[in-house]
């Protein structure tokens, strides 16, 4: 016999990021959930963002990663509180995985949490975590042609950090056709480039996450 | 190399709906699944192998019907079918449109068949 029914395969998640973003909203907690490929920057973008939100918001990320503590331990030196999950080979965090990383944190404590997504430019589109936001890392060194290639994280993502600029005079990559091609995968995005080293362009960013989260606690 | 999860993930709604009919085995599985979805369906396939084996689930087929990218643009008032990822409208390319089937990852029928 057929039994039909029209069920989405990921509603157990969805389920729980529900719960999660309606935890975050009653704690009044703006969360991004920020993703990118290996080596695109994800850490040395928040360390840097750490840095010149102090004062101004009170933080706290949680790590995504395969394996290792290092990027919780990179964090956790700036002094606010990083809690690391290992995925143990998967190749994305998912709602329940976040759940269990909210569990450590004092929520009463943060205005604005970062979720850095494990580094991958394909999986972690797929599943929402709870996040207020979607933020895309992606460098010019990993090449011009992203957008095409794996249209889904630009299509979700809500800003898109074009980082490592500095490093245009030595590498071929078409800002412009990275640009036009971001954009017709998704107008509504928001492009700002940056360089983590330099500090060109982190103002924007900055000014993004201000304006979408609220300072309390003062 | 999410399909793992999402075969899990299959599998027991595949189980729960199946759960009723006491004893019956699942010969036939219907997927719909959107061009933009990450998901490989061989890798799919593989991993659902792996995680029915030894279930009422085991050697079930899975059926994967491709959704095509289709946007509706607020201009025109009309659907396209579109192979591109571009959220332009492919007549009058403007940019106020929206996704309508895409991002599929859904079931939509499976086939039992009873354990008596």
């Amino acid at each position: 016999m057929e039994i039909k029914l029209v069920k989405d395969i990921l509603q157990a998640n969805e389920v729980i990021a529900a719960q999660n973003k309606e935890l975050f909203a009653q704690k009044g907690i703006y969360v991004i959930n920020l993703m990118g490929g290996a080596g695109a920057g994800k850490t040395t973008l928040l360390e840097r963002t750490i840095e010149r939100l102090t004062g101004r918001r009170r933080m706290a990320v949680i790590e995504g990663d395969i394996a290792t503590s290092r990027d919780a331990e990179r964090i956790a030196a700036h002094g606010i509180p990083a809690v690391q999950i290992n995925t143990g080979g998967e190749c994305h965090l998912d709602g329940n995985m976040v759940r269990g990383g909210i569990g450590q944190l004092d929520l009463a404590g943060i205005d604005l949490l970062v979720v850095e997504n494990v580094g991958n430019l394909v999986c972690p589109a797929e599943f929402n975590i709870g996040e207020d936001a979607k933020a895309m890392i992606s460098s010019v060194a990993e090449g011009d042609d992203k957008p095409l290639k794996y249209p889904l994280m630009f299509q979700v993502s809500s800003v898109l950090l074009l980082n490592k600029i500095d490093l245009l005079p030595h590498v071929a990559f078409d800002v412009e056709r990275f640009r036009a091609d971001a954009l017709k995968v998704n107008p509504r995005l928001e492009i700002i480039p940056i360089s983590c080293t330099t500090g060109e362009g982190l103002d924007g960013w900055l000014r993004w996450l201000e304006e979408r989260s609220g300072k309390r606690g003062t | 190399m999410h399909e793992l999860g999402i075969a899990q993930s299959l599998l027991e709604i595949v189980e729960q709906e199946a759960q009723p009919y006491a004893g019956a085995r699942v010969i036939r599985i219907q997927l719909r699944i959107g061009k933009l979805s990450t998901v490989v369906p061989d890798a799919l396939r593989f991993a659902f192998d792996a995680v029915t084996r030894g279930g009422m689930a085991e050697g079930a087929a899975l059926e994967i019907e491709e959704v095509p990218l289709t946007i509706r643009c607020r201009a025109c008032e009309a659907d396209f079918i579109v192979e591109d990822p571009f959220m332009i409208c492919p007549h009058c390319g403007a940019a106020d449109v929206e996704m309508v089937s895409g991002r599929e990852l859904e079931i939509s029928s499976m086939e039992i068949c009873d354990g008596d």
